[in-house]
């Protein structure tokens, strides 16, 4: 029964979405308030229906209704509570409910602002927002739907079908086949619901850019009003991709955070699009310029969007004829497609609107500087989509089946990566309008000569490595210009305010959170670059077999195996746990307790065992559990130098997204004043 | 009997080389092969049944015999390029981390700088039209083309952050 009442919503929501797009659209084109208010209305009842439909799914999947195939997959008894809810996004079905009513929570989160002075965008972030959701619901209820219950027919065979087949009875298993073991990790269970926070809060920029091309009112109000929403969607997107690295480095026992896989690509291509457009608004904002390159972005970075939840959620990746087996590929297919063409042809269509206001005076002004960052992104992102998809055209075309593994993307993203990180170094010193080699040189040199001790130090330290002496080098030079920025500015408010250094300090930050706060991001992005260089230039392994008393010496380490136990677990998986001690210089440091988890299902899931310190990782894996035994038991062991800055700059990272995004007294006391302006009630102070 | 003793003296050397021959050649296939040696060809190939997952850390059993085999094939003396020829012979393609470089898989390489360049060459052309504009500087946001004084930084900023909205 409660099946039945979880789709029927979905499908009533489905209709009301469709319903939501055509009033906003009809209301547009015939002028009526009524239709524009109905479809805004319809949208807010679109988020509770969903809200209650994944709610049914939640307690289906709580009280163990196996008789429904998702909640069968995905579930069992054994499973702790908080593991039955999170396995609402451990499907494919589960997956796409939560991606639409994250994203039905976003619609309804913009259509509840304050709409007097933009009402004419409105109905269209309305109808597209709506179609997006349409789109995504579609799937749930024809393709993927996650309340198909199993029959079993006369023949004795079971599957899923929403409704009896003729003859057939319910089949009730007595357990489920429980979530992938891979799944019960905290870096997982947070990981997809951040990334998809991330996707569908880019659909929220997008749908205010197509408002702005249709209605033809291109000056920059709607990247202003979209700022804070592009914001949110990129902090969630970037925790979403670090959370993922967290995962694969604790759960897939590899020794690495990223391989390059489609799927981490798939995700990633969203960002690479979206961090440039968030840095690109900046300029039409200060100087009225690139307003078609912006268009471009945001309806890339939402095709990137669709095209990420295509890639993973198709089958395509696995194999191209599995896409076309599969009605769901096809479909996204057709949505990305049109979505995308339509897009275009609109910006096309306004392409004469959207003229630059400001001119390019100089190629070392910060604007110009931003546009090189613009395209240094846009390398990556070339040389990400093209790995990705390549495979899949020589698939189709020579029935060729190929790896782009990760030396393709490492070699040709490397320099581009380092050349962003030069950039980062360079554009804060440079102005709005007008720089010269002269000015950004005034301001450089003084944070040039510690940086050009960096170098000399780790020469005499014993680093060789040329790509380490240029990368720790840059690292440097951008964390010493970050923070000369900010002795900078606080030096002028100090003369000129008359405050002392820390209150003029708080102060600039306070004045300009959106560059301050960007400045901390940059220290962050330093700060995990720290640790991707250490591990990708310093990672040390080796693989050994041991008898317990001997030992494995690994990067100055040595570790003993002392012990070796085997046994069986309450939830029935059978335990193989090493127990090994870890030296240096004859000094005991602690121990490492390396596991392997045989799963009834006969899923093992590796356990590293991992010491961490500022300066590096040794993670220990046991390799083998068939036929370990205490005299031999096979261990991998890496050194992982460094590899920990990686999740501290990501925590730096939020601390930066805080200052740049916390709402700012003054700025919402301007919106207010312009929309008591607009009525006329104040007197305009922009 | 000098020659004699030249005779039976070659022959002495010879069966000594000889005997010793065969123990050099056993004892080069001998040791057998370590992990490490192993992992830095397997680490080198992705396995052939499963998705982006290079052979040196898949869990899978065929991968461990496939490691195993590896090991046996340095054993008897075969090169790394023998060694990835041979899955490649066996496999196909897809088991090296990058498209071998022939064919169509010409474009996999060729796409990504070509798409760079263009895009740098349209980025170079909006300069050069942005700069073929009139060049006096932005009213109120630098206070002109690199003055020299040290106030000009501070004059900026203020600008700067009473404009930024």
């Amino acid at each position: 029964m409660l099946a039945q009442f979880g789709f029927g919503i979905l499908v009533v929501t489905f209709l009301l979405a469709l319903f939501s797009a055509s009033a906003a659209i009809s209301g547009y084109f015939l002028k009526s308030d009524r239709w524009v208010e109905s479809s805004r209305r319809a949208l807010q009842l679109i988020f509770l229906l969903i809200s209650l439909s994944t709610l049914t799914l939640i307690y289906l999947l709580a009280t163990g209704h196996f008789e429904v195939e998702y909640v069968f997959s995905v579930s069992s008894r054994d499973m702790p509570l908080y593991l039955k809810i999170t396995a609402l996004w451990g499907g494919q079905a589960g997956s796409l409910i939560l991606w639409s009513w994250l994203m039905s929570a976003f619609a309804t989160a913009v259509t509840l602002r304050k709409w007097e002075r933009d009402h004419e965008f409105l109905p269209w972030v309305v109808a597209v927002t709506a179609v997006t959701l349409a789109f995504f619901l579609s799937l749930s209820i024809f393709f993927e739907n996650p309340f198909a219950r199993l029959w079993q027919t006369i023949s004795g065979e079971v599957a899923p079908f929403m409704f009896a087949p003729a003859g057939s009875t319910l089949y009730i298993p007595s357990d489920g086949q429980g979530l992938n073991e891979l799944l019960r990790n905290p870096g997982m269970i947070f990981h997809p619901p951040m990334l998809y926070l991330g996707f569908v809060g880019f659909v929220i920029p997008y749908a205010f850019a197509i408002a702005a091309l249709v209605t033809g009112r291109t000056d920059d109000r709607w990247i202003r009003i979209t700022r804070r929403w592009t914001l949110v969607a990129w902090l969630f997107l970037s925790i979403g991709l670090v959370l993922g690295m967290h995962w694969a480095y604790d759960v897939l026992g590899w020794g690495g955070y990223w391989s390059w896989d489609p799927v981490e690509i798939a995700a990633l291509m969203p960002w690479l699009a979206g961090t440039p457009f968030l840095h690109s608004v900046i300029i039409q904002e200060k100087r009225g310029m690139l307003k078609k390159w912006n268009m471009l972005l945001i309806i890339l970075t939402y095709s990137l969007v669709i095209f990420g939840t295509f890639l993973t959620r198709s089958g395509v990746l696995s194999s191209v004829h599995a896409f076309a087996e599969s009605a769901l590929g096809p479909m996204f297919f057709i949505f990305i497609g049109l979505t995308f063409v339509i897009s275009v042809a609109l910006l096309i269509y306004r392409w004469n609107d959207l003229r630059a206001e400001g001119e390019m005076k100089s190629l070392l002004s910060r604007e110009a500087l931003f546009l090189i960052n613009n395209l240094l992104f846009f390398g990556i992102l070339i040389v990400c989509f093209w790995g990705v998809v390549f495979p899949l055209i020589s698939q189709v075309v020579t029935g060729q089946q190929l790896t782009v593994g990760p030396p393709f993307y490492e070699q040709a993203t490397g320099p581009l990566w380092a050349a962003l990180l030069a950039l980062m170094g360079i554009a804060p010193l440079s102005a709005w309008g007008y720089s010269t080699l002269k000015t950004i040189g005034r301001a450089a040199w003084k944070p040039a000569i510690p940086t050009l001790l960096v170098p000399v130090t780790l020469f005499v330290l014993d680093v060789h490595n040329w790509i380490a002496l240029l990368g720790f080098t840059l690292l440097a030079w951008v964390i010493f210009i970050t923070l000369y920025e900010f002795w900078r500015g606080a030096r002028a408010r100090q003369k000129t305010q008359g405050e002392n250094f820390y209150m003029a300090l708080s102060r600039l930050i306070a004045r300009n959170r959106r560059r301050y706060g960007g400045y901390i991001i940059h220290i962050s992005m330093v700060v995990m670059a720290i640790g991707i260089l250490g591990i990708g230039i310093y990672q040390t392994q080796t693989q050994q077999t041991l008898a317990v008393g001997q030992e494995i010496r690994i990067s100055g380490y040595t570790l003993r195996y002392d012990s070796l136990a085997q046994f069986p677990y309450i939830d029935g998986r059978q335990v193989t746990r090493a127990v090994l001690s870890v030296f240096k210089n004859g000094k005991r440091l602690g121990e490492l307790h390396p596991r392997y988890d045989l799963y009834p299902d006969g899923q093992p899931v590796t356990i590293p065992g991992i010491r961490s310190t500022l300066a590096d990782d040794l993670y220990v894996v046991l390799v083998n559990w068939e036929n370990v035994t205490v005299e031999q038991t096979p261990f991998k062991v890496y050194h992982n130098p460094l590899i920990n800055w990686l999740w501290i700059g990501s925590v730096i990272f939020v601390l930066g997204y805080l200052v740049a995004a916390w709402p700012d007294k003054e700025e919402m006391g301007s919106e207010k004043e312009e929309v008591r302006n607009e009525r006329g009630e104040g007197r305009r102070v922009l | 009997m000098k020659t004699k003793n030249f005779v039976s003296l070659a022959v002495c050397f010879l069966t000594i080389a000889l005997s010793i021959l065969p123990i050099t050649v056993v004892s080069a296939q001998k040791p057998t092969p370590s992990d490490n040696e192993v992992n830095a060809i397997a680490r080198q190939l992705f396995c052939p049944i499963c998705q982006n997952t290079p052979l040196d850390v898949c869990p899978t059993q065929a991968c461990a015999d496939w490691r195993e085999l590896i090991r046996q094939m340095l054993a008897e003396g075969k090169t790394p390029n023998e060694i990835k020829h041979y899955f490649v012979d066996h496999y196909g393609a897809r088991v090296l981390s990058e498209p071998p470089q022939t064919g169509l898989n010409w474009l996999v390489y060729v796409v990504p700088p070509v798409a760079f360049i263009f895009g740098a060459l349209l980025l170079f052309q909006t300069f050069r039209a942005w700069k073929r504009l009139p060049k006096e500087p932005a009213s109120g946001e630098t206070g002109g083309p690199a003055p020299a004084k040290k106030d000009e930084y501070v004059s900026r900023l203020e600008e700067e952050l009473r404009k930024r909205n």
